[in-house]
């Protein structure tokens, strides 16, 4: 009998683009060792609409229903984000009902996207009860985004300057019982997975990334976060009227999946505190500017604005030639940032963590691709 | 709007809040040292430099210790015709400083250095801007497309290209 000797050679994992797990159309080649990863190499762009150049051929009140297409998970901060680059650049003074408004809206959709996250997230894990929990939760927040906007995701409802319309009637009363349900709910949510076992044991120190990398690549929202750091647009570089609410930061101390996790989760609290401080006094007045044109013309110019979304920092870069449509358009996407770091997160990790890796980053392929 | 359109931006920093004009003035200090020319659009600091000496600036940006612009946000191409400009939006973590820096190239063979090495988070933002754009980022690590599939004609995003028209069967 001839002595066979073992070669050790890397395989080639091909996972996506149809995958489950991937959240989307995303593809990654993996080499692994056995049951390390030596490389893994992202494919991306298999949703790339080309929205930045559509950007240039429409007027400025048809491109926010572009944006709602970006993150679709979280479309209230997309419209926001393009509404404050235009009313900087022609420095508008939105009401502040209106503000309020936009303000209650986007945590409320910050709330349903990190509950869409807490879903996929234990689906990725295998566990199949959480998605039932965080969908029968989002549903009602969406019954209400319906109320508002008319539309459950692709709202439309920002305008420059303002809103499309006041809020509905029977609002306060809906949004009242929503937030009692929600918190109730929202500690149904935590109790069934945070401190599971095997969430802890899947999660706890896998995926770890230090404060200066994830700053070096770029990393924001919860994923930055998780490494001890407060910066949280809200808070940092305050925008629209958040300055006037209190609420808190939560970051981790690892830089862990769990933390990534765990700080959505408490977001998700926090956001409720925001949402019910706006609630209290929200003030009456208008909800559109005075003397915006229907079709607005910024003058010449440029003009970066940027919002805390649900994944990170979402910013739009936006440069004008005083026409009636933008010169410009870039949209700067966290989950774009995040992937990036994806290639040193998952060197040296297991096959079966690669999984729970990319689900505790939370992209959102729409505005990876653009 | 009663606003009149701003021709050039204005070298006052009228728009900057305190931390823009201690900015400002902590750039104009190290003036010498420093290639480029100082500007604000807004609330924002604007720093125009030639495409030579961008490494070094970026480089200087972010290991001063007055400075410390260690987060790249974005990095973005505008197509002006004439000419490409590459603009980066910097901030620093510790300072809460944002600086845009911004540096030009022709469009035929358009080329600039690459900051990869001094902000990793530009790997993909270059790829795209060279996939779209036909921007060589010089001294990036792996060139490849990114967004579109390789061997796509064209840079769809220059203001040059046209979207190709709907055809009615």
């Amino acid at each position: 009998m001839a002595s066979t000797e073992l070669e050790a050679r890397d395989i080639l994992i091909n996972m996506g683009p149809q995958h489950p797990a991937t959240h989307g159309v995303f593809r990654m080649v993996l080499w692994v060792d056995g049951e390390q990863i030596v490389a893994v190499e992202p494919h991306i762009g298999y949703l790339h609409r080309g929205s930045e150049k559509l950007c240039e051929g429409e007027l400025y009140p048809q491109i926010i229903t572009l944006f709602d297409r970006l993150d679709y998970i979280s479309n209230f901060s997309n419209e926001l984000a393009f509404c404050t680059a235009v009313e900087k650049l022609m420095e508008i003074e939105v009401p502040e009902r209106a503000e309020y408004i936009r303000v209650l809206l986007c945590e409320l959709n910050r709330v349903a996207s990190h509950l869409l996250f807490y879903g996929t997230f234990g689906l990725d894990l295998g566990a199949m009860t959480p998605i039932m929990y965080g969908f029968r939760e989002r549903e009602r927040i969406q019954r209400l985004f319906e109320s508002v906007s008319g539309a459950r995701m692709m709202h439309n409802y920002f305008r420059i300057g303002g809103l499309k319309q006041d809020l509905p009637t029977g609002f306060k009363k809906n949004l009242s019982d929503l937030l009692s349900l929600l918190e109730k709910g929202l500690e149904e949510c935590d109790r069934l997975l945070t401190h599971n076992e095997v969430l802890l044991v899947r999660t706890r120190n896998v995926g770890v990334i230090s404060r200066d990398e994830a700053i070096g690549y770029g990393l924001t929202g919860p994923p930055l976060r998780a490494t001890g750091l407060p910066y949280d647009l809200r808070a940092v570089e305050p925008y629209s009227v958040y300055d006037q609410f209190d609420f808190d930061i939560p970051t981790g101390s690892v830089g862990d999946s769990w933390d990534r996790y765990a700080i959505r989760v408490e977001e998700m609290r926090q956001s409720i505190r925001i949402i019910r401080q706006a609630a209290d006094r929200l003030p009456d007045g208008p909800v559109m500017a005075a003397g915006v044109r229907r079709l607005p013309r910024p003058p010449k110019g440029e003009s970066y604005s940027r919002v805390e979304s649900p994944r990170g920092e979402f910013g739009v870069y936006l440069v004008s030639n005083g026409d009636t449509k933008p010169y410009r358009v870039k949209v700067r996407a966290p989950s774009f940032a995040n992937l990036q770091a994806l290639k040193r997160l998952l060197r040296g990790v297991y096959v079966a963590d690669a999984v729970v890796i990319l689900g505790s980053l939370d992209i959102v392929l729409g505005e990876v691709d653009r | 709007m009663a606003t009149p359109p701003k021709d050039e931006p204005s070298t006052e920093g009228a728009g900057l809040d305190s931390r823009g004009k201690s900015l400002l003035d902590l750039l104009r200090s190290c003036q010498p040292a420093l290639p480029g020319e100082l500007s604000s659009i807004l609330d924002e600091v604007v720093c125009t430099v030639p495409s030579r000496d961008l490494v070094d600036l970026a480089r200087f940006l972010r290991d001063d210790p007055q400075l410390g612009f260690d987060f790249l946000r974005c990095l973005s191409v505008v197509d002006y015709e004439e000419f490409l400009q590459v603009v980066y939006h910097l901030w620093s973590m510790e300072h809460r400083f944002k600086l845009v820096l911004k540096t030009n190239t022709q469009e035929e063979d358009a080329s600039v250095p690459s900051v990869t090495g001094i902000w990793p988070a530009a790997d993909w933002f270059e790829r795209e801007g060279h996939d779209l754009f036909g921007v060589d980022f010089e001294g990036h690590p792996d060139m490849k497309p990114l967004l579109l599939w390789e061997g796509f004609p064209g840079y769809p995003g220059r203001r040059s290209y046209k979207l190709p028209e709907y055809k009615e069967y």
